[in-house]
């Protein structure tokens, strides 16, 4: 490659993949419970369509999609209803959720289904079939990807991108995804590339995975036009925006989506679950989770069922360590730390990780010495030492003249700062606190 | 030098001022706007810190509605017996009485009562632990105990007692609602302080499982729904809810079998500075 594809700014934090790099994907045994929160995506909670007491069998449709930008919740096991009620989740609230008592001997078979052909189908029939089977972002935010792929009309698309990055430390899901089911992938893409009539497709993977990169190349369709992209190490590059600057050198405007510069961003994980649907006919009921960090015993990739609680996670990798200290879901600049191991596995959960006592000791803050270094780390171009210091003082409402919005938390500029600033949780609470303002002016 | 070039000069300015003095005096007779000047001298006896708890914009805009006569002096919030008794002489009305208002915390899981399931380390402020995995607390409706409302509260009237909850003193709370609207988890309320029984938890668990995470939930039991005047106590989500439109019927006896102390009889001040221990330690 003539020139270093990446993005502007950004971090080096240390990778840490090697716990999981080499570890193959196994699958995990079906838990005695699993816990199905009708809130697992972006967007309104699903419709339970089920009652406490009944048996359901696995890939059961349990909750139907409330509105278009919603996602149906299918059973992950066979097994008795127990109740739909609150348990906690893993934002650390309680939330509505369908708890299954998994059937000791049951063959864990789906009910015989008519899996279509998609290339049968028209585009608004694969987006139909994509929302029933509740597929969405396995990249962690979990947004609903029927969405992504129902553009609306006054959008031309001319590229699809394949996010294969996994730019956070510790995670490893996607690289195995790739390296170990490139063809489900393939599918994925083309079966997407139909259904938004596109035939240019980037897959934008880090240098890292040198035997993903191998695997998706090797398996090349040779009648669609995709590309494989090898990017330079660089956190965040998996947010959509900073891998389509990457890729294509396109700017998001701030405030828009990448359609609005004719592009849809797919997760691979994403992929191989749209490629699913299509081919044993069972929707989003499993993912692969990384079970990883320097705490627990025997670091792992699991296809676990959605739901499956933390504890039997960390129990199938062989237990937390003496070392263990914090638990965070997703990766561990951007995850959320649980408190709970009793939470669920989500949809969107991409990792589990237990980081350890040093890991997460907290260092003292000091005043901000206007160093810098956060404006150059800062991958959409903010001033984070001026938005910190507004938000420390209160002035929430003023941040907004400064972009806070196009802040993605990512958590750069508290990763760079020498003052030990807590400036993307700053960030957070800041946003959490325009909204509350907005809401009682509205009311 | 040249004596008329001073005398013209002198002259010319003199005619210009006394033009402008004529039209200014002119202008300040036509669009002179009357205000009744009690109205400044009302403001003068009001706090005049804005404070808004008696519903006007400020203390001004409260000083107008009293010199109109659609308000009462009493219904400032802040201000002690004796001024409301001043302002009323000044202006020749009644000074009328106010309900005195107070801010309550509807939880009572004090550090000694809850589960924590995790220590939070971050950003000290209840704001940025609300959104780190709920602050490591078990109940997800508790009180953070970080003292983001302390920190609002222009007259120290909230302090933090010894299991981390924030004390409000009647005398000097003035009803503003500053700490309603810092507290992530809307835990404050303003209610009449002759408003005496308070349900203090907002947990929506139920039974045991409420019970597991804080001794003083309201595990939804229903005893003081069943115990108090009918129409009184409602269950709604697997809490207690109290009608305070019937207020008058409201009585300690409702508290008596509630085997949590999550509904409670409160004269004055709410927490104690050393809490007793929970009722289901007691017993």
């Amino acid at each position: 490659m003539p020139y270093k594809r990446t993005f502007r700014h950004g971090v080096h934090p240390p990778e840490l993949k090697e716990l999981t790099e080499k570890v193959k994907i196994r699958r995990l045994p079906f838990p005695d419970e699993v816990v199905l929160p009708l809130s697992q995506h972006t967007g309104k909670p699903a419709k339970p369509l089920v009652q406490a007491g009944d048996r359901v069998e696995r890939a059961d449709k349990l909750a139907e999609a409330d509105g278009f930008i919603s996602a149906p919740v299918h059973a992950s096991a066979s097994g008795t209803i127990t109740a739909i009620d609150l348990w906690p989740h893993p934002d650390g609230s309680y939330k509505p959720a369908i708890r299954i008592a998994v059937e000791r001997y049951s063959p864990q078979a789906a009910r015989p289904r008519i899996i279509p052909r998609w290339e049968g189908l028209t585009p608004p029939q694969i987006v139909q079939a994509v929302q029933d089977g509740g597929v969405v972002g396995l990249g962690g935010a979990a947004f609903p990807t029927h969405v992504k792929l129902a553009p609306s009309k006054d959008v031309s698309i001319d590229t699809i991108v394949i996010n294969g990055c996994e730019c956070e430390p510790y995670l490893t899901t996607d690289h195995h995804i790739m390296a170990e089911y490139p063809e489900r992938v393939h599918l994925g893409i083309r079966i997407m590339a139909r259904a938004l009539g596109v035939d240019r497709v980037m897959i934008g993977i880090e240098k890292n995975k040198p035997d993903a990169i191998e695997a998706i190349r090797a398996t090349l369709p040779a009648d669609l036009n995709v590309t494989v992209h090898p990017l330079t190490v660089k956190y965040p590059q998996g947010a959509e925006k900073m891998l389509i600057e990457a890729l294509l050198k396109r700017e998001v405007p701030s405030g828009k989506l990448p359609l609005h510069v004719g592009v849809v961003v797919q997760n691979v994980g994403s992929c191989a679950a749209i490629a699913e649907i299509f081919e044993t006919g069972l929707p989003l009921i499993e993912r692969i989770v990384t079970v990883t960090g320097r705490g627990v015993a025997e670091p792992a990739n699991l296809i676990v069922p959605v739901g499956t609680k933390v504890r039997d996670l960390i129990d199938a990798c062989g237990g937390l360590t003496e070392d263990a200290h914090e638990v965070v879901f997703g990766g561990p600049m951007m995850g959320a730390p649980q408190a709970n191991l009793d939470v669920p596995v989500l949809k969107g959960t991409t990792g589990v990780i237990v980081l350890s006592e040093a890991e997460t000791r907290r260092k003292e803050s000091f005043a901000c010495i206007r160093c810098g270094h956060c404006l150059d780390a800062c991958p959409v171009f903010l001033n984070p030492q001026l938005l910190g210091q507004m938000a420390l003082a209160g002035r929430y409402l003023e941040t907004e003249d400064h972009h806070i919005w196009d802040c993605m938390l990512c958590g750069c500029c508290s990763y760079v700062c020498p003052s030990n600033i807590p400036l993307s949780q700053l960030f957070q609470v800041t946003r959490t606190a325009i909204r509350r303002l907005k809401t009682e002016a509205a009311a | 030098m040249n004596a008329s070039a001073i005398l013209a000069s002198v002259a010319i300015l003199g005619g210009v001022a006394l033009t402008f003095a004529i039209l200014i005096a002119l202008a300040n007779k036509k669009l002179k706007v009357w205000e009744d000047p009690r109205i400044d001298a009302v403001s003068e006896l009001l706090p005049g810190s804005n404070c808004g708890a008696c519903g006007a914009a400020g203390c001004r805009a409260f000083a107008e509605e009293l010199v109109a006569g659609t308000r009462q002096p009493a219904q400032c919030t802040q201000l002690g017996g004796e001024d409301i008794i001043d302002i009323a002489e000044y202006l020749g009305v009644e000074a009328g009485t106010a309900q005195k208002r107070v801010a309550r915390l509807l939880c009572a899981g004090g550090s000694h009562v809850t589960l924590r399931w995790a220590e939070y380390r971050g950003l000290e402020t209840c704001g940025a632990a609300a959104a780190v995995a709920a602050g490591g607390k078990g109940c997800a409706w508790s009180c953070l105990g970080l003292a983001d409302c302390e920190r609002v509260c222009d007259y120290d009237a909230i302090y933090m007692n010894d299991v981390g909850l924030p004390v409000v003193i009647p005398d000097r709370c003035t009803a503003c609602g500053d700490c309603v609207e810092a507290c992530p988890r809307d835990l404050f309320t303003i209610m009449p302080l002759e408003q005496r029984l308070i349900v203090q938890c907002k947990s929506l668990l139920e039974g045991e499982e409420a019970e597991e995470l804080c001794e003083v939930a309201c595990n939804g039991c229903g005893l003081c729904a069943t115990d108090a005047a009918p129409g009184l106590i409602e269950m709604k989500n697997s809490l207690a809810v109290i009608d305070y439109s019937n207020n008058e019927l409201a009585d300690p006896a409702a508290t008596a079998r509630c085997p949590t102390g999550a509904i409670v009889w409160v004269e004055g001040q709410q927490f104690a500075e050393k809490p007793q221990p929970a009722r289901s330690q007691v017993a």
